[in-house]
């Protein structure tokens, strides 16, 4: 006992949360009696001796869990153990809940926790529609609605989309570039253990005085700045969100600028490398601005600061132009990985390169530098500068054209191939073709202020919404969790049953956001817990397909989790597919590759004979390829 | 590698995308039109359904043309041809969105210029916004006051003036297809002219709390004789309170201008 207590891990996280959270306790309770102040503050924007240990504690409980360990032995200039791997790879269930520095345990770790996120999101959602699927109050009051589509976005975007991608490319980026991990492996770890508690200090909300936060996810002032004490524990939340997301980010750009193997030039580099550059570069220049937006609240809160108190001087517009700064680039945050993952899936199941791979590549950056340009097109109505919507209209429809090239590439890939449809995968890939396009229109329409006027912040945002997200994101997400999990887990899912869930998850977006458009135009208001009858019918429709669309998840869940443990063994590249990462065995070894592959060619070369991407270590010198030139041939016109 | 049929590929797009436009044109998306905004944003609805419809039946003939054709036998182990690209189809794809997207914003830039336009002899009303109510100031009618309920002339320009009291509100009468927020320390306003006469709903479309949901109000378009009736016979003024939170931040703007030298058009459309 006395051993486990100094040692990393839980006994000692626990520890250190208690020390953290009676430290930050004592801080406010012991400076407020010191300068004659009641021990407690109980204003619903105060609170601070719950708030303070609210960001101590964590703390806490990451020293005492290991997160810092080496880094202080380091700057304490006590000797380190460079080769130290005791906390990297996982031989049993048991290495899942550590410290753990291995890319491959992390992307699991991630991956799993976000799709339990996934899950509580969704139920958040479903009580919504329950309430939703008749005019009137049934289920639950107006207060307690604010809190549940606060909650639901939040924990889906902060918890489960943007960090279930940086789970994936955890993964398979390092493979993919063949390198044997990460470039900051303890701090890919600290990363990954910010989320959980980011995710246990939004849901902790749900206890606080006066509710959960309920301003939204966009929790605009003043109306969060006045907000029961729920809306501070987004503000600190999000903290431990943006700063997982930024620390990742900086570690994919370092891993995809310096440890790429051998040969692998820029243009070798898969689109899902090129993804997540793309999406590092957004969440390193935007991820600040939110934490800022948040602090800036959080101060306005707590220490009366008037930043966007208007009485004071305080200017309220300014709080949405900080946080669309990030959340515009935010939505591309969510959408870029994806748009990787449906490169390498579409490619490896048509049997052919990825048409206009170049192209492809600089549309992904051209979509990064736009995105910084058109924040301020989710304030037409806002009453800001007038003068600035007409140039970010532009900006925002120019925004269409790179993402067209994609859309068309993907259509281009699939002409002339060999299109393999059995996979689950690649279903996912195709439909979020079609279904991520109607997303894009109705952007487009958006876009257009005139019709934005109308529109905005109406039911048809919410449908754009949740076509580019869970028609969009969500598709890519289950595409790349079926295309990786024989990698992941060496083990096959059953594609029957995939099939089902396909099918069930495609007719119930559509059934379920479709209709959304029609009754946000007839003039339905979002984030509203009663509408007018008028809307009964297709309330009704919309509930009873959310209920199907959630039903149908439990099949997904079911499949993962007994294919985990019980599916026929995978081979190391089931799909036939170039790129280095089925090229070792399934799941990888624990440091990857015993020794580090040479890239002799492009990541697409199907349909090439001879052609190689990579040759890998065990080959030998024997195995000499000569650097293949692609073959080109045209399309005749 | 043979080549495509680009001739009925073609014919199948317009075919799915005529289908598609007049099944979409038969709908009145936006709901009944009360505004001489109503027209021209309607129309560019309309336009922009067409061509999307053509988009996305690019994209549907394209994708059904492609798994018809090139699906993979089971069995087959065989690659594609390896197409890595041709330059004049990207450039194509390229350019051609860049002039349907440019071509549109200038539509909608003209459409908005011409909604936004305001008359020199418009009626300018005040609308409060507090939580979770609206209330209505007519200053050219002795400032005089009314709850909930908004009464103004037919076809006469409208400037409503916009102010909150709180936290951010939005006014939005979808017949009159306007929006705009009433953002705390801030001016802004809207404009209108209501062509038909008839009762709507004034809706409040930013989140502003618990009461968001109930936070409407009723809209009245009369005649300008009865609308004159109707004022005369109210009888109550705009109360102190609210006229004080306004004068506050009157008083605030004025100072920030006097800093600034003036801050142009912040938030305020073209006065
Ligand atoms: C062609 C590309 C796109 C365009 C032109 C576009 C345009 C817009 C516009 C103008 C709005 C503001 C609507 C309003 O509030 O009045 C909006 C909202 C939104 N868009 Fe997009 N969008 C595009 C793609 C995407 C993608 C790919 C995603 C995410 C994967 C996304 C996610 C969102 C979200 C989450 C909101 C709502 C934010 C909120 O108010 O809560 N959009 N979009
Ligand atoms: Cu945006
Ligand atoms: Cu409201």
């Amino acid at each position: 006992m006395a051993v486990a207590i100094r040692q990393p891990g839980w006994y000692r996280g626990a520890i250190g949360l208690v020390l953290g959270a009676a430290f930050g306790f004592c801080l406010v309770v012991g400076l407020r009696l010191l300068s004659g102040l009641d021990a407690f503050q109980t204003e619903q924007t105060g609170y601070p001796q719950v708030v303070v240990p609210l960001i101590t504690a964590p703390f806490g409980f990451l020293f005492g869990f290991g997160a810092f360990d080496y880094w202080f032995r380091w700057a304490a200039g006590k000797p380190t153990i460079p080769e130290d791997h005791s906390g990297h790879g996982a031989t049993k269930w048991q290495d899942y809940f550590k410290f753990n520095t291995d890319h491959k345990v992390i992307g699991t770790q991630y991956v799993v926790t976000t799709l339990f996120f996934f899950l509580v999101g969704g139920l958040l959602a479903l009580l919504m529609r329950a309430e939703l699927a008749q005019p009137g109050t049934q289920i639950v009051a107006a207060n307690t609605f604010n809190g549940l589509f606060s909650t639901h976005a939040v924990v889906m975007i902060f918890l489960f989309i943007i960090p279930v991608f940086a789970g994936l490319a955890n993964y398979v980026l390092p493979l993919m570039i063949g390198a044997p991990d990460m470039a900051f492996p303890r701090l890919n770890a600290l990363s990954f253990w910010l989320l959980p508690i980011a995710g246990l200090i939004f849901l902790g909300s749900f206890l606080a005085p006066g509710g959960s936060f309920d301003a939204g996810w966009t929790g605009y002032a003043p109306l969060s700045t006045g907000a029961p004490l729920g809306q501070s524990f987004f503000n600190i939340g999000v903290q431990f969100a943006g700063a997982s997301s930024i620390a990742t980010a900086l570690n994919f750009l370092v891993t995809i600028i310096t440890m790429r193997a051998p040969g692998m030039n820029l243009w070798r580099m898969p689109l899902l490398v090129w993804a997540n550059l793309s999406t590092s570069l957004l969440v390193v220049g935007a991820t600040p601005f939110v934490a800022g937006a948040q602090f800036m609240v959080f101060f306005d809160r707590i220490l009366g600061m008037n930043f966007f108190n208007f009485l004071e001087g305080g200017d309220v517009i300014s709080y949405q132009h900080i946080f669309w700064f990030y959340s515009h680039p935010a939505v591309y945050i969510m959408m870029l990985p994806g748009f990787g993952i449906i490169s390498e899936i579409i490619s490896t199941h048509a049997r052919k390169p990825v048409f206009g791979y170049r192209l492809m590549a600089l549309a992904l950056i051209g979509i990064v530098v736009l995105s910084y340009s058109v924040w301020a097109h989710h304030m037409f109505v806002a009453g800001m500068f007038s003068w600035l919507r007409v140039p970010i209209m532009i900006t925002t429809m120019l925004i269409a054209v790179p993402t067209g090239i994609k859309v068309f590439s993907w259509l281009g890939t699939l002409f002339y191939g060999k299109i393999h449809t059995y996979s689950t995968a690649m279903l996912f890939a195709l439909a979020f073709i079609i279904t991520f396009t109607v997303g894009g229109i109705s952007g487009v329409m958006l876009g257009m202020i005139p019709i934005d006027i109308h529109v905005s912040d109406t039911y048809f945002v919410v449908a754009h919404i949740h076509f580019v997200l869970f028609g969009g994101s969500v598709f890519t997400i289950f595409a790349g969790i079926y295309h990786w999990f024989p990698k992941m887990t060496g083990r096959m899912y059953d594609e029957r049953l995939g099939r089902i869930h396909f099918w069930g998850t495609l007719v119930g977006t559509w059934m379920t956001f479709i209709p959304m458009h029609w009754i946000g135009m007839d003039g339905m208001p979002r984030r509203v817990a009663d509408y007018a009858s008028q809307y009964g019918d297709w309330n009704l429709l919309i509930s009873v397909s959310a209920f199907v669309l959630g039903a149908v998840q439990l099949i997904f869940l079911y499949n993962m989790i007994v294919s985990w443990r019980f599916g026929p063994k995978a081979g190391p590249n089931p799909w036939r597919a170039n790129s280095i990462e089925w090229q070792v065995s399934s799941p990888p070894p624990v440091f990857n590759f015993d020794e580090i592959p040479r890239v002799v060619g492009g990541p697409y070369e199907y349909g090439t004979p001879g052609a190689r991407h990579a040759i890998m270590g065990g080959e030998g010198e024997g195995a000499e390829v000569p650097e293949t030139k692609p073959s080109t041939v045209t399309v005749p016109s | 590698m043979t080549r495509l049929p680009i001739l009925k590929m073609v014919l199948a797009v317009i075919v799915l995308g005529v289908v598609q436009s007049v099944i979409l044109l038969q709908f009145n998306w936006f709901g009944d039109e009360a505004s001489t905004a109503a027209k021209p944003i309607d129309t560019l609805l309309d336009v922009t359904i067409v061509l999307s419809s053509f988009i996305f039946a690019i994209v549907c003939v394209a994708l059904g043309y492609a798994l018809i054709k090139w699906r993979a036998k089971p069995g087959d182990e065989s690659d594609g041809l390896p197409i890595h690209g041709n330059t004049r189809l990207e450039i194509i794809w390229t350019i051609i969105p860049v002039i349907i997207v440019l071509g549109l914003a200038g539509y909608s830039w003209a459409v908005l210029d011409d909604i936004e336009k305001t008359d020199a002899d418009a009626l300018h009303i005040n609308a409060y916004a507090q939580q979770f109510a609206w209330t209505f100031g007519y200053p050219e009618d002795g400032n005089k006051w009314s709850e909930g309920e908004l009464h103004v002339p037919v076809d006469r320009q409208v400037i409503f003036d916009l102010q909150a009291q709180d936290v951010i509100h939005s006014f939005w009468v979808p017949e009159w297809r306007i929006k705009k927020d009433a953002v705390p320390g801030l001016e802004t306003d809207v404009v209108v002219t209501p062509d038909k006469e008839g009762t709507y709903s004034l809706i409040c479309a930013e989140l502003c709390g618990l009461g968001h949901t109930t936070m409407r109000a009723t809209v009245v378009v009369e005649s300008e004789a009865k609308y004159k009736a109707w004022l005369k016979k109210q009888t109550t003024e705009v109360p102190e309170d609210i006229l004080k939170t306004t004068d506050q931040y009157d008083a605030d703007q004025l100072k920030k201008e006097e800093k600034s030298g003036g801050i142009e058009g912040s938030g305020v459309i073209e006065q």
